[in-house]
């Protein structure tokens, strides 16, 4: 069972976030990265899938800021090789273009499974399974939280867990992608030691991936809530106070007595 | 383990002994049972990791029971830790790794040596590199790794404490000139609401005695001693090379650290990495330069002193704070029944810190909570510490035992401070 999980970095919420000046995009000279929880499911559950049916884990991610650290922790926590995708694309790009860049580093690997974290943090737009099954022809299902695999038949049973805790399970040809929204762990821990053994020993692959820009979505304006209305705050003692909810109750036609 | 095989039995048919006819099933003997007929595997699991080969010299005198903190609240020591390994019971598998707090009285009266401040940080280090970690302390190593301290802070707001300290705080990389003493913050006296005001106490004690100091702000990451004996030797590695380059860039006397955990990383672990410092806790920096601490108001408590387990047994220091305590107008000092070298450990040590919700089914109670109906049992009004761990651990505790009202926490810097400030 070879599986792929790409990988990305999201901005750390640690630091407060400050919007650029042109109000399209996030400052991003002092911003901290982390790699997307998502993600992080999607590569404890590729690196559980390898334990019980042997195989490799390979993270792909697309070259920018400090993406060989999150590599390297990919290596640190099991992945057997991890692959850096360089080209001509901007420092931070939309599904679209992460889409095509995956798509075209991916379509000469050899994988049975391609496990996406079904989100991302910063843009939730959760389109990048989708366009990278439809690129490379493969099925693909999203917002999983449980997949077993059949090696014999080469199928997987995924499950989806809806609202109300209805769940489906549905049986997919491998190979697929699918979106995890959920591992069957919580993503195990990187050892620092075998972080900065993999930053000594383990080798980035770089695959060059030069790719038409793809019509993605446009941030038009980006801005922090603004608060419109403030609450109402009533004061006085409890007889008064209640008298005035009685009222209100009455005046919004809620209460009709 | 199998019963006594039947080759080992020997019973004569016929015994004469002193010319007196002991024949019969009385006279049976058993060949010695040699240690090598117990299954020792999971003794040897222990015993082959570096650091941890000291459990093997346990002989079972129980004397690190009645003073290992944990078997107060539960059922728990280096005895019976070694007792379950020879029964076959994995120490590596077992909730017993994380429960010890390194806090040092058992090696104080083991007779054999086995040493649980080498002995923990080594096989924790191999269940973290296992990923058997405990969630809890996962993520305090993940914050630590990401943002330099165990808390999850922001790693950019380190020195934003200074900003409410009254007096300036001088900032190395900006005074651009040696110092007497460079001021290790810490974490917890860095972003902990509690610790924040030891810190900013400290800053005006500094101010007030002319001390020439400076602190590293942001440049600053966790000694990560407590990460070390957590068993994340990679990570105590990482930023004692960090933190060591850092020292370098200035010139400076010595170092005062608020943080017993800081000095006994600074004295005993970061000379291998290169660091060799001249380190004293701030209540040795503080003790000789008493009369000079300008006392201005007489409170009027009555305190009793919690010495921390980092400064105590593993530093020797018993008699700096108390010094100072004494020296402070008004305070009378009431002794608890354990402390100096037998102090019973907050629990705090050795990555108890962030193995609490770990550690509760595993014990009656918190080893803070046992301390704090300690401290209210000599009639003192004022716990006074001087570990930066302690404050939060013994209010949280003095809440949780139903004492509020009857004690109050306080670091010894907060009492000087609170004089000072008339």
């Amino acid at each position: 069972m070879n599986i792929i999980v790409p990988v990305k970095q999201v901005p750390d919420l640690v630091e407060e976030l400050e919007i650029k000046e042109d109000g399209t995009d996030l400052e991003r000279e002092w911003l901290k990265y982390k790699m997307n929880e998502w993600d992080e499911s999607a590569l404890e559950e590729a690196l559980q899938l390898k334990e019980l049916h042997g195989g490799t884990v390979t993270a792909l991610a697309i070259a920018s800021g400090d993406v060989d650290e999150m590599l390297y922790t990919c290596v640190a926590r099991g992945a057997d090789r991890v692959v850096k995708i360089t080209g001509d694309f901007e420092e931070h790009h939309d599904s679209h273009t992460a889409a095509r860049a995956l798509a075209a580093a991916i379509r000469e690997q050899s994988y049975d499974l391609i496990l996406t974290g079904v989100q991302a943090a910063d843009d939730l737009d959760g389109q990048v399974g989708v366009l990278l099954a439809t690129y490379l022809g493969i099925p693909h299902i999203s917002v999983v939280s449980g997949i077993e695999v059949e090696p014999m038949t080469h199928t997987a049973t995924v499950r989806q867990e809806y609202a109300g805790g209805i769940m489906a399970t549905f049986e997919v040809d491998l190979p697929a992608v699918l979106g995890v929204q959920a591992a069957r762990a919580i993503p195990r821990y990187a050892p620092v030691s075998r972080v900065r053994q993999a930053m000594k020993t383990a080798h980035i692959d770089e695959v060059d991936a030069t790719i038409p820009v793809g019509a993605g979505i446009t941030v038009r304006r980006m801005f922090k809530p603004e608060s419109t209305e403030h609450a109402e705050m009533l004061e006085g003692d409890v007889d008064e106070i209640v008298n005035r909810v009685v009222e209100i109750l009455r005046e919004r036609g809620i209460w009709r007595a | 383990m199998t019963a006594v095989e039947p080759e080992r039995i020997h019973e004569k048919e016929v015994a004469i002994q002193d010319g007196v006819d002991i024949s019969g099933h009385w006279n049976r003997m058993f060949d010695e049972r040699v240690i090598w007929d117990f299954d020792t595997s999971k003794l040897d699991e222990v015993t082959q990791i570096e650091g941890a080969e000291s459990l093997g010299a346990c002989y079972q005198c129980g004397k690190c029971t009645p003073v290992c903190p944990v078997d107060h609240v539960g059922d728990y020591s280096p005895r019976k830790i070694f007792r379950k390994t020879q029964m076959g019971i994995s120490l590596l598998q077992s909730a017993d790794l994380w429960l010890c707090t390194t806090c040092m009285n058992c090696l104080r009266v083991c007779p054999k040596e086995v040493n649980m401040i080498k002995i923990m940080p080594a096989v924790r280090e191999q269940a973290v590199l296992a990923g058997n970690a405990p969630t809890e302390l996962s993520q305090a190593f993940e914050n630590t790794f990401r943002y330099g301290n165990p808390l999850g802070e922001p790693a950019r707001k380190r020195a934003d404490w200074a900003k409410d300290a009254g007096v300036p705080v001088p900032i190395l990389a900006q005074i651009h000139r040696p110092v007497d003493i460079l001021w290790f913050v810490e974490c917890y006296p860095a972003y902990h609401p509690r610790g924040k005001d030891a810190a900013r106490g400290l800053a005006r004690i500094f101010h007030a005695l002319g001390v020439d100091y400076g602190i590293l702000g942001v440049e600053e990451k966790c000694s990560c001693d407590s990460q070390r004996l957590a068993g994340e030797k990679g990570l105590f590695e990482m930023f004692a090379e960090h933190n060591i380059k850092m020292f370098s860039k200035y010139q400076f006397n010595t170092l005062v650290t608020a943080d017993p955990h800081a000095l006994n990383a600074f004295k005993h672990e970061y000379p291998k990495y290169g660091g060799d410092y001249s380190v004293l806790h701030y209540t040795q920096f503080l003790a000789p330069l008493l009369d000079r601490i300008p006392f201005k108001k007489s409170l009027p408590y009555r305190v009793t002193f919690h010495d921390p387990c980092y400064l105590g047994r593993h530093n020797g220091e018993y008699e700096a704070p108390r010094r100072l305590l004494e020296a402070i107008p008004g305070i009378e000092l009431t002794e608890m029944a354990r402390c100096k070298a037998n102090g019973y450990c907050c629990g705090g040590g050795g990555g108890g810190m962030w193995l609490d919700s770990f550690s509760r089914p595993h014990v009656s109670e918190r080893l803070s909570e046992r301390r704090v109906r300690e401290a209210v049992s000599t009639g003192a009004d004022v716990l006074a510490v001087c570990c930066p761990y302690e404050i939060s651990r013994f209010e949280d505790a003095v809440k949780s035992t139903g004492n509020e009202g009857k004690l109050i926490v306080r670091d010894i810097i907060e009492l000087i401070d609170e004089s000072m400030r008339g």
